[in-house]
């Protein structure tokens, strides 16, 4: 089949799939869902294609697939605007991961919303589903009941993967902006699936306004870069030396940048809101109203990725000027410092929370800092390295998460136990009980945290800390070791209270291990979060350097027109890595290894008014309340309405209409009154048009429509008379 | 290549459908609808007699460009006047809003 | 022999008269209102046949992504309209019929009458319509820039009027 064509239609099926879903097959559950992972299959089995293609293929870089077939889409005066799609190095490897990650939560979804179980008892459309009873041998008897609305969910997430697909594979930065704005709007109405809880409404309306705080200063650097160069083209603009010189060299208006470091660092202000990152990182936390194989679509697949895929894309122009060595540019800088806060900040509020999703909400954006720390310090392989293996490790996770708040839910409506089943502090001694999730979510986790040799995270993180590192920059690697220690310490603190140890509730005890349409994916998702990492060993890494050849590095690396120097490989990162690694899971462990039921956290006393603050997430919403949606509430009401609207416009509009009443009111009796009324008077005039008026008025009957029909008949008749004598004749 | 015909039948009959719904649709909401359908007709009508007979003629374009403009205008409206009406006497339907009757 | 563009054309005519059809006999506005969006979408295709690229583009701007956005909107905002209790059209639904089945045969009489209906080669070349010269029409002196002035004064006027009738002007507040 024509590659060409074949990448045009990989975003297709799952856009199918949410119209029929939509229009026909809402009514069908098994429909809906099999039309749903139908389309996701389709694409990924097209991903696949294409993804082999693009490995096979020489000089990708330079000569990307798809790039033959362009479409005139948008008439401007001077031609059209042309979109197209290609596939290079880099959005092969976002292609694989998408395809994988997006299929694995699809068919999840099945076993996560329930299906085939009863409809609950008292279930209501916008609610989670609260259980149903059946009966078995004479007593009632409480299980999982199905998700009310479960067909629209798989339309949904359809739509969403169709807007990271096409992300993907487009070469343009517009139809990237309406795919990302598709993801947008999906990811509102995805977490705020369940409406009927005003969280779950609040969060979705705060993931919106958000996200689009950043979606506008993108948007201005979209308009800037099309003014400067007149095309929106990946290929024109980051692969033509040329281009980028010119932006590089041109001072912007302000703050003294470039165009270059301007444009990059607008563009990069889309990512910040998109990936979370410091300071609009508050949606992301909230986002986990959703159900979870929402959020894992959200942190893992598609939203975040989809950020830290548009930094990783514009890194060319956003290291304009940069020569692979010297100082970093603005934007680099702007990155490096956004990223390095947000890796090390996040992570410290993740070690402070009880909700297993919102611990892994807190991990996620610390480890996007990590990748936007890494583009910052010019360190690209490694981001797009860490972007890949971490979708991997954290779709497993949030799925994993997700498991375990089912097994939890299971023992809830078994006992009728009255706790959040999301708490870890009720948790505990789930190894035994959900064998399969625990030990998937071990690999997960220990991919997380990056343990050494074996996972994914490992190498990809280490190659972040050693191109810091290397690069001069011991600022940025002294914060993301810091993190990495953090990170794994949090990560064994929640597997600890999770699936260590003793259960703390009852329903813990009965927790049950979640069917196979759930936990196969998880299998899945654990393969690669372990073996994702082996296609990046680096050369240099002493004994197993140079075993297997650092495919991902020659793959991708090749996207770049700068090289940075060969990095030298220091025993330094290596073995910080090693120390971090290890010594937090071990600190970790140790911490929380006999954590009683209704007892603190141990942490909680030697860190005292710390830990608070960890814990409200520095205060942050509330610093936000206090401060921006006062203000902007302040402008609204005050300044606008109270002071501009009914103060000066209406003062001006009351001086009119007092004027104007005055010059009636002199009118009116003046004229009228002693004039009008006196010769003409009541009976000839008003009397005649009363009388005509009540006889007419019985046609009225007030019937709009029947106005327009009369009107219409008498309109038809006309015309047919006029035509039939006047024209024919 | 399809000959004009088609297209006046098919903007003929979009027209008279969207005309039914002005004049049948109990909803005001239902109404526009059918109001929207009837200027697509009309715009697929323009731009059918532009491309057979009048290409080299901006004429046909700017018709439609205004036509598009006044549906913006009259949608605005329209809807406005409707979540007007309906906040004041809280129904939207067409043969309850009789205020007209004489 | 029907050619393949005629085909789709047909097709396409097909599901967006279907559409409409459903857009006026539809019970539930949303769904209305949905059906609008793809009724609306076939005729961007027709537009699109027709050679005019750019007005294609405009009708999914326009209509779809205003309009009926506006639509849904209000559909959602008188709510209770949605609870569709009773019969969704007026009683004499008949007479409307009637009235707009003669309007249609009338027309293609009329229509079948002139001298251009079998026309089938176009004047349009294959690059479409002129954007620039359309533009430069809308805003040239000899051409059509009172018109163009009158639509946006129309649409500067709708605006004030729309929020006008749209604010909420509660008792007391103000």
């Amino acid at each position: 089949m024509n590659m060409d064509l074949l990448i045009w239609l990989i975003p297709l099926p799952p856009l199918l799939a949410f119209a029929a879903i939509v229009l026909f097959t809402n009514r069908s559950k098994a429909l809906s869902h099999s039309l749903a992972i139908g389309a996701a299959g389709l694409s990924w089995l097209a991903s696949m294609v294409v993804f082999f293609t693009a490995v096979g293929r020489e000089e990708l870089a330079k000569h990307p697939l798809g790039v033959d077939l362009k479409v005139n889409w948008l008439p401007l005066g001077d031609g059209a605007f042309k979109i197209g799609v290609q596939v290079d190095p880099l959005s092969a490897v976002i292609l694989f991961f998408v395809a994988w990650t997006v299929l694995m939560i699809f068919v999840y979804s099945v076993g996560y919303h329930n299906f085939g179980q009863p409809a609950g008892d008292h279930d209501k459309p916008g609610l989670p589903p609260h259980g149903a009873t059946v009966k078995v041998k004479g007593h009632g008897h409480q299980v999982p009941s199905v998700e009310p609305m479960y067909s629209r969910f798989f339309a949904m997430i359809s739509l969403f993967a169709f807007g990271m697909f096409l992300l993907v594979v487009t070469d343009n930065l517009l139809t990237l902006y309406m795919a990302w704005e598709i993801m947008g709007l999906c990811s509102y109405l995805l977490i705020g699936f369940w409406y009927a809880k005003p969280s779950a409404r609040d969060a979705a309306v705060k993931a919106f306004l958000t996200t689009r705080v950043g979606d506008m200063f993108m948007l201005l650097g979209m308009a800037a870069l099309y003014k400067m160069t007149g095309t929106l083209n990946y290929q024109e603009i980051l692969a033509n030396p040329t281009v980028l010189e010119m932006l590089a060299s041109q001072a912007a208006p302000v703050l003294g940048l470039s165009w270059a470091g301007l444009i990059g660092i607008l563009i990069f202000m889309g990512t910040v809101g998109k990936s979370a990152q410091f300071p609009l990182h508050v949606w992301l936390p909230d986002a986990m109203e959703g159900p979870t194989p929402v959020s894992a679509m959200i942190h893992a697949a598609t939203m975040v990725s989809a950020g830290v895929y548009l930094s990783i894309r514009f890194f060319p122009l956003i290291s304009a000027g940069w020569d692979g060595g010297g100082a970093l540019t603005p934007a680099m800088m702007t990155l490096a410092v956004v990223g390095a806060v947000t890796a090390l900040f996040a992570a410290t509020i993740a070690v402070a929370q009880n909700d297993i999703k919102r611990v892994l909400a807190y991990s996620t954006i610390s480890q996007l800092g990590y990748m936007i720390a890494a583009l910052g310090v010019g360190a690209y392989v490694a981001a797009a390295f860490h972007l890949v293996t971490h979708a991997f490790f954290k779709a497993l996770l949030f799925l994993g998460s997700g498991s375990v708040i089912h097994g939890m839910e299971h023992g809830v409506l078994h006992t009728h136990q009255h706790i959040d089943p999301q708490d870890m502090q009720h948790m505990g001694g789930l190894r035994k009980k959900m064998p399969v999730t625990f030990w998937t979510f071990l690999a997960g986790g220990l991919a997380l945290s990056g343990f050494p040799l074996v996972t994914a995270g490992f190498w990809s993180k280490d190659e972040i800390l050693s191109g810091a590192f290397n690069g001069g920059h011991v600022w940025v690697f002294v914060i993301l070791a810091l993190a990495a220690l953090l990170t794994a310490f949090y990560t064994a603190r929640q597997i600890t209270l999770t699936f260590l140890g003793q259960a703390r509730s009852e329903a813990a005890e009965h927790a049950s291990e979640s069917r196979a349409v759930m936990t196969a994916p998880l299998v899945v998702l654990a393969f690669f979060a372990i073996t994702a990492g082996w296609v990046g060993i680096p050369k240099a890494f002493p004994g197993l350097g140079g075993l297997v050849p650092n495919w991902f590095e020659e793959f991708v690396g090749e996207m770049l027109l700068v090289h940075g120097e060969a990095a030298h490989h220091s025993l330094v990162p290596l073995i910080t890595s090693l120390v971090v690694a290890l010594g937090g899971l071990a600190l970790g462990w140790w911490v929380y290894r006999d954590v009683r039921a209704g007892q603190k956290d141990p942490l909680q006393k030697p860190l005292g008014p710390v830990y608070t603050l960890l814990q409200n997430k520095y205060y942050f919403d509330e610093l936000y309340g206090a401060t921006v949606v006062r203000f902007s509430r302040w402008v609204s009401e005050v300044f606008t309405d109270r002071w501009l609207d009914r103060g000066v416009i209406d003062g001006i509009l009351h001086g009119i209409a007092a004027a104007g009443l005055w010059l009636g009111g002199v009118l009116r009796n003046g004229f009228d009154l002693p004039v009008i009324n006196r010769f003409l008077g009541d009976t000839v005039v008003a009397g005649g048009t009363r009388k005509l008026g009540a006889e007419t008025s019985k046609i009225q009957t007030g019937r709009l429509q029947q106005y327009m029909l009369m009107g219409l008949a008498v309109v038809l008749a006309a015309s047919a008379i006029i035509y039939f004598f006047f024209v024919m004749a | 290549m399809i000959p004009i015909s088609w297209f006046l039948i098919f903007s003929a009959a979009l027209f008279c459908i969207g005309l039914f719904g002005v004049l049948a649709r109990k909803n005001t909401i239902g109404m526009l609808m059918g109001v929207e359908l009837m200027l697509n007709a009309v715009n697929i009508n323009l731009l059918a007699f532009w491309a057979y007979r009048y290409a080299g003629q901006m004429n046909g374009l700017v018709f439609v460009a205004i036509v598009f403009a006044a549906a913006a205008a009259e949608a605005a409206v329209g809807l406005a006047l409707i979540i007007s009406v309906y906040r004041r006497r809280t129904t939207v339907m067409a043969d309850e809003l009789n205020l007209m009757k004489g | 022999m029907i050619t393949g563009l005629q085909a789709f054309f047909l097709v396409n005519a097909l599901i967006t008269l279907f559409a409409a059809v459903k857009v006026v006999s539809s019970r539930k506005l949303v769904h209305a209102a949905l059906w609008l969006v793809l009724a609306l979408m076939g005729v961007a295709a027709t537009f699109a046949m027709l050679g005019s690229r750019f007005f294609s583009v405009i009708q999914v701007f326009v209509y779809i992504g205003a309009i009926a956005t506006l639509i849904i909107v209000a559909v959602m905002l008188t709510r209770n309209s949605m609870e569709d209790v009773g019969p969704q059209v007026n009683r004499g639904w008949w007479l409307p019929l009637v009235v707009v089945v003669l309007l249609f045969v009338g027309l293609v009489v009329v229509l079948s009458g002139w001298g251009d209906f079998g026309l089938s080669t176009r004047t349009v070349g294959a690059e479409g319509e002129n954007v620039m010269e359309l533009g430069k029409a809308l805003v040239d002196p000899n051409g059509f820039v009172l018109p163009f002035e009158i639509a946006s004064a129309l649409l500067l006027g709708a605006m004030v009027a729309a929020i006008y009738l749209a604010t909420d002007r509660k008792e007391g507040k103000r």
